[in-house]
């Protein structure tokens, strides 16, 4: 059974015109990474937010069909029941930090959800020691950089203990090197099994570490597979969806009748490729 | 033209924002301002238009110390679209929003429809005058942000971070617009993380660290220097970092390209040849 399942699923917003999500249908297993992309208003945020139920129990609307999260139906189950399953990080990380110093921030989403004091200490600890917050323990989350304050949103959502992280343009506000730590750190979550779905338009970030690509227009799902099929698809420009610089290179390079034997995500993919040719 | 001398500026007194920076913005020009969080760059861009006014040092707009303006007086020829679109939009409709500020500049009933209609063609956001900008989605916002500024084609445009959260296409209607006002005398400004949108579209980049200004100067060499990208926590443009992977296979291949065309024609080259 799929982690996430969204089976003909359509949501509209109370007092919105048009459907936010059109029968999506979409499977997701576990220890996947999974990058969610598509031209701004095409459903992406609304994606993640079904996923933890914050659509339809938070935001209100019509809806149709069904999300099915680890067996549970999110038309059925509380935010509160959802959140240990799918822990959701987002764009604004001043926006998710509630407390003064990132132990208390840590311990938070389960010290509400009852855990035991020993279990959250542990937590606490872990959590420090994986994402190297050790020199942030006692500080204020509004004397930390952006990129330090994402990290501590994402310790703090990893303290749920949670099955899959969905993260919605995690890095669109840190300067390039806070961004490229935070992907790392989400690269490095899901070779240790964390399934992830992240939200995010700069491909060239993402794409060399995510197992699939899920390509969104207009509310619905327009293209789904391995990144480097995806990216190669001629709807990525219809839609308006950047890919990587070395992917576009291949496809100018295709038509002028050069093929490479494989589709490039990065600079060092595309110059071993060239060399290849080159040598041929 | 905008003349920053020397310009000193502390929030609080607790740590100095820009300590000492000192600038020239021609007419027309296009100018990208890159740098870390925390560099100083926002703190710049709110000293052009009076939002903040220096502690130490000068802003001279032709030839008169901006001090002797209001912030609403040098609104009519500097306008400022801000990081988050939320600070700036409060009418709920995205009509409002771009009309109110253009019939605050003495633009008539009419002109003032034409030139919203136009703005929100231009950014892609036909069908949505009649929308609360607070039903729309992150990059929508944004961009109703932008069109409200834009709307008023100001003298000299400053944007922070305008292509947060924007997908490709939208990123290029931006650019568009933006060239559009150039060729109409305008300066643009941009502050931004986005290298790719600043190689392809601002001639000349301003990096910035610590509140000073670290090079300045014409794009391709700011952004191609180690020590500035360090500095400003950037990445290596890809377009560069395919090309240096490229040199160290192919020594011909330029390490110091920035431009798709540029690195087409040099990889065809290679693949000719070899």
């Amino acid at each position: 059974m799929p982690l996430i399942e969204f089976a003909d699923f359509s949501f509209k917003y109370l007092g919105a015109d048009s459907l936010a999500l059109r029968k999506v249908n979409l499977a997701i297993d576990e220890g996947e990474y999974v990058v969610i992309t598509g031209p701004s208003g095409c459903g992406k945020t609304t994606l993640c937010r079904a996923i933890n139920g914050l659509v339809p129990q938070f935001h209100r609307g019509y809806i149709a069909g069904n999300v099915i999260v680890d067996g549970k139906n999110t038309r059925e189950n509380n935010v509160a029941d959802l959140a240990p399953i799918a822990g959701l990080v987002f764009q604004q990380p001043e926006n998710q930090l509630v407390t003064l110093n990132v132990e208390r921030e840590i311990a938070f989403g389960p010290e509400n959800l009852g855990v035991e004091p020993d279990e959250v200490r542990r937590r606490v600890e872990e959590l420090i020691d994986m994402l190297d917050l050790e020199h942030l323990r006692e500080k204020h989350p509004h004397e930390m950089s952006g990129g330090e304050q994402q990290r501590v949103a994402i310790a703090a959502t990893l303290a749920l203990k949670p099955k899959v992280l969905v993260a919605d343009e995690p890095t669109s506000n840190l300067d390039p090197k806070s961004a490229e730590a935070i992907l790392d750190l989400i690269a490095e979550l899901n070779s240790r099994d964390m399934t992830v779905v992240l939200v995010e338009h700069r491909l060239d970030l993402v794409s060399k570490d995510a197992s699939r690509v899920v390509l969104m227009d207009k509310g619905c799902i327009v293209a789904d597979g391995n990144p480097r099929e995806v990216l190669t698809q001629d709807i990525c420009q219809e839609i308006g969806v950047g890919i990587p610089k070395a992917t576009q290179l291949y496809k100018r390079l295709s038509a002028h009748g050069i093929t490479l034997d494989r589709v490039p995500l990065t600079g060092a993919e595309l110059a071993e490729l060239v060399q290849e040719v080159s040598q041929r | 033209m905008i003349i920053l001398e020397d310009v000193h500026y502390a929030y609080d007194g607790l740590y100095t924002a820009l300590q000492g920076v000192s600038l020239q913005i021609d007419d027309g020009e296009r100018i990208a301002i890159v740098g870390s969080n925390g560099a100083g760059k926002t703190t710049l861009v709110k000293h052009l238009n009076g939002l903040l006014r220096p502690d130490k040092g000068r802003v001279i707009l032709d030839g008169v110390d901006t001090k002797h303006y209001s912030v609403a007086e040098l609104a009519r020829q500097i306008g400022l679209v801000m990081q988050n679109p939320d600070h700036q939009l409060f009418l709920d409709s995205v009509e409002r929003e771009v009309l109110f500020s253009l019939e605050n500049l003495g633009y008539s009933k009419e002109e003032a429809k034409e030139q919203c209609d136009r703005t929100l063609n231009n950014l892609g956001l036909e069908g949505f005058s009649e929308r609360s900008p607070f039903t729309l989605s992150g990059g929508e916002r944004k961009r109703v942000a932008l069109a409200s500024v834009l709307a008023t084609e100001p003298r000299v445009l400053s944007l922070d971070e305008p292509t947060i959260g924007q997908d490709a296409r939208q990123k290029e209607k931006l650019a568009r617009m933006l060239s559009d006002l150039n060729e109409k005398g305008k300066a643009v400004i941009v502050v931004t993380h986005d290298i790719e949108f600043v190689i392809e579209n601002f001639p000349r980049t301003i990096a910035m660290a610590n509140g000073r200004i670290v090079a300045d100067g014409q794009t391709n060499f700011v952004l191609s220097n180690d020590d500035v990208l360090e500095m400003c926590s950037l990445t290596r443009p890809q377009l560069t970092e395919t090309a240096r992977h490229l040199h160290a296979v192919f020594p011909e291949v330029p390490e110091r390209l920035t431009l798709m065309d540029d690195l087409e024609d040099v990889v065809l080259r290679v693949l000719g040849g070899g």
